[in-house]
């Protein structure tokens, strides 16, 4: 076991390492930082401009790889260079990774308690009114785009707040409002107002998937001969499905779960860009435009390691759940 | 009781017991759930609607109506206008189908891909699956969204193709694994076998042996792919980050409409209306036709 992991663990280190180079090259590639100085006025002279790309480490003069060196060895010392402003990059997205987390987090908790309480209701009375209505909803949930269900959470909030509240009570643009002041209290209430909606739209999605794929695994076990078994000992049907069929069935959605995590750090951009959220999704794609190479860079090595620590959380978390895969 | 074609011609015909064909039998299995016809009658009517649509109406995409700005829905402007003037039914259509063309090309590229990959991998086995397994692990780690976002600025006007080929380069890894794995079980298999004694070359097995063989899991690959493409396609063009202006999406119709969809709700409600009925019959289509091929595996999934 401690050797699987050894090599998965390395495997993980040398995938993560090439996919972070090849999104550094590809950006360096595809983006210029020089057209940034391009509308400016004054023109400044190329010199200088040549001079500020090349402290930054962005100047295209410099072949690519001698770029990606110098970024590479930065990187390894812990530094992800700087911004096209001159800010350092690092400081700027661990302030973004908090954001992003509190969103993510809380999205993908809601998503999934939510979805694996819709699906095991639905499998415990397959093809019964629940189980349709949720099978249908699912159905229409996963045809729906984020980009138009976020546009639709912002119009459902403002008529909500015109109609049902009468005041605004789901807020939207940003993570607080900008200058509020007004106690711990308020505060806290006011970020909560603000966090409503874009949870409601990232949990959405993830509710109709997990429902979808708990309700497939419960109907795997309810079939099962020790849910017969734990039946026939006595148990009500109630007790030995909590206890037995849904313990069982949540083992693969545990997993998924990790996996999903690793997927939602950039999966989350376009829900932070709608609702003005300033988290790593949203500098992502405004670093595409600004042509911040540096950014950009950074941004997809923490995604790839992201991906790779969750897959790995993954297959750790079944092994330490699922006893066969610790026996085996 | 009816009489099927097959029926009156095994009655005619000197061999009685000539089989039905495999694709009418899948048609007949497909047409018979009612999420098939669902599914395949709405697909029509949008493609319909996409290419035949704009001829019924006055106005191309490009005009501008400089006497009605942000009007809503009339005999005039059938879906009312946008803020600029332009005719919401010609450029919603338009978007419509840049939007099918662009999610059914990803979608056939994508499992062409992955039916390559997955039957090279398997058959050759050694170096060439290896190679192939660390690319699709290696696109798989990158988030596609993060690529195609970084790619972007080369998806300029007019370079929606590109755009269409980076999109299935990311779709194709699942598939080609899954596509593997049956390669492999169907390399042992007598026929393919005789085939290899008899000195078939080996691409030639690939293409004339394998790959039929997984017809059924390709077709309902691209299918589910297809939903997959459009999805990813929407929602980069959103962010201007895919089908960029001067061309049209239903992404870049949304992002417009979605500016003014407080006091104006025709300029979205239009378009991300079609998008979500667009997906949601491919997705009915796509799971009828996976229960035609397999009937054993009922149900969704």
């Amino acid at each position: 076991m401690a050797g699987f992991l050894a090599r998965r663990l390395l495997g993980s280190v040398v995938l993560a390492a090439v996919a972070a180079s090849l999104a550094y090259l590809l950006a360096a590639a595809a983006l210029d930082p020089r057209a940034n100085y391009a509308g400016r006025t004054p023109q400044p002279p190329p010199a200088a401009v040549d001079a500020q790309l090349a402290a930054l480490n962005l100047n295209d003069r410099t072949p690519l790889f001698e770029r990606y060196l110098t970024w590479a060895g930065g990187v390894l010392r812990g530094d992800f260079g700087r911004s096209v402003t001159g800010s350092p990059v690092g400081d700027d997205l661990r302030r973004r990774a908090g954001v992003t987390l509190r969103l993510v987090l809380l999205g993908l908790v809601c998503g999934s308690v939510l979805g694996v309480a819709a699906g095991a209701a639905a499998a415990a009375r397959q093809y019964g009114w629940f189980d349709r209505l949720s099978a249908g909803l699912a159905y229409l949930l996963l045809a729906i785009p984020v980009v138009v269900l976020a546009n639709v959470a912002i119009l459902g909030g403002t008529w909500a707040n015109d109609h049902l509240f009468g005041r605004r009570v789901l807020l939207v643009g940003g993570e607080r409002s900008a200058g509020l002041d007004a106690g711990l209290w308020a505060g806290l209430l006011d970020r909560l107002q603000h966090l409503i909606l874009p949870t409601v739209t990232l949990s959405l999605g993830l509710i109709a998937v997990f429902s979808r794929y708990q309700r497939n695994l419960m109907l795997d076990v309810l079939g099962a001969d020790y849910l017969r078994t734990a039946r026939a000992k006595g148990l009500s049907r109630r007790r030995a499905l909590v206890r037995h069929g849904l313990r069982t069935a949540l083992i693969p959605v545990a997993t998924y779960f990790a996996f999903v995590f690793g997927t939602l750090l950039t999966g989350a951009a376009f829900t932070e860009k709608i609702f003005g959220w300033h988290g790593l999704g949203e500098r992502l794609i405004s670093a595409v435009f600004t042509n911040d190479v540096n950014t950009v860079a950074a941004i997809s090595c923490l995604a790839a390691l992201a991906v790779l620590c969750a897959s790995l959380a993954a297959d750790l978390l079944h092994a330490a759940l699922d006893p066969r895969v610790r026996a085996g | 009781m009816t009489l099927s074609e097959e029926e009156v011609a095994g009655e005619l015909g000197p061999a009685m017991a000539a089989p039905p064909s495999r694709g009418r039998v899948l048609a007949r299995r497909f047409l018979a759930s009612r999420q098939g016809r669902a599914g395949a009658a709405v697909l029509a009517l949008m493609f319909a609607l996409a290419f035949a649509g704009p001829l019924f109406s006055p106005w191309s995409p490009a005009d501008k109506d400089f006497t009605a700005f942000l009007a809503p829905p009339s005999p005039r402007h059938w879906f009312g206008t946008l803020q600029t003037g332009a005719d919401v039914y010609a450029v919603t259509l338009c978007g419509l189908r840049r939007s099918l063309i662009v999610g059914l090309l990803a979608a056939l590229v994508s499992t062409a891909l992955a039916a390559l990959a997955g039957a090279f991998a398997g058959y050759f086995g050694g170096w060439t699956d290896r190679v192939l397994g660390w690319a699709a692990d290696l696109l798989l780690a990158l988030p596609a969204f993060l690529v195609l976002a970084i790619m972007s600025p080369l998806f300029g006007a007019g370079q929606w193709p590109l755009f269409v080929i980076v999109l299935a380069l990311f779709l194709w890894m699942v598939t080609a694994k899954i596509v593997r794995g049956m390669t492999i079980s169907l390399r042992q298999r007598e026929f393919v076998r005789a085939a290899r004694y008899l000195g078939v070359p080996p691409v030639k097995i690939i293409f004339s042996h394998v790959l039929p063989n997984l017809s059924s899991l390709l077709i309902v690959d691209a299918t589910v792919n297809v939903s997959a493409a459009i999805l990813a396609e929407t929602s980069l063009s959103y962010f201007g980050l895919g089908i960029q202006p001067p061309d049209v999406s239903l992404g870049t119709v949304i992002a417009d409409g979605s500016r003014t969809a407080i006091y104006a709700p025709w300029t979205f409600w239009f378009a991300a209306g079609l998008l979500v009925v667009t997906v949601l019959a491919v997705n009915l289509a796509g799971d009828a036709l996976r229960d035609a091929f397999d009937p054993a595996a009922k149900g969704p999934r």
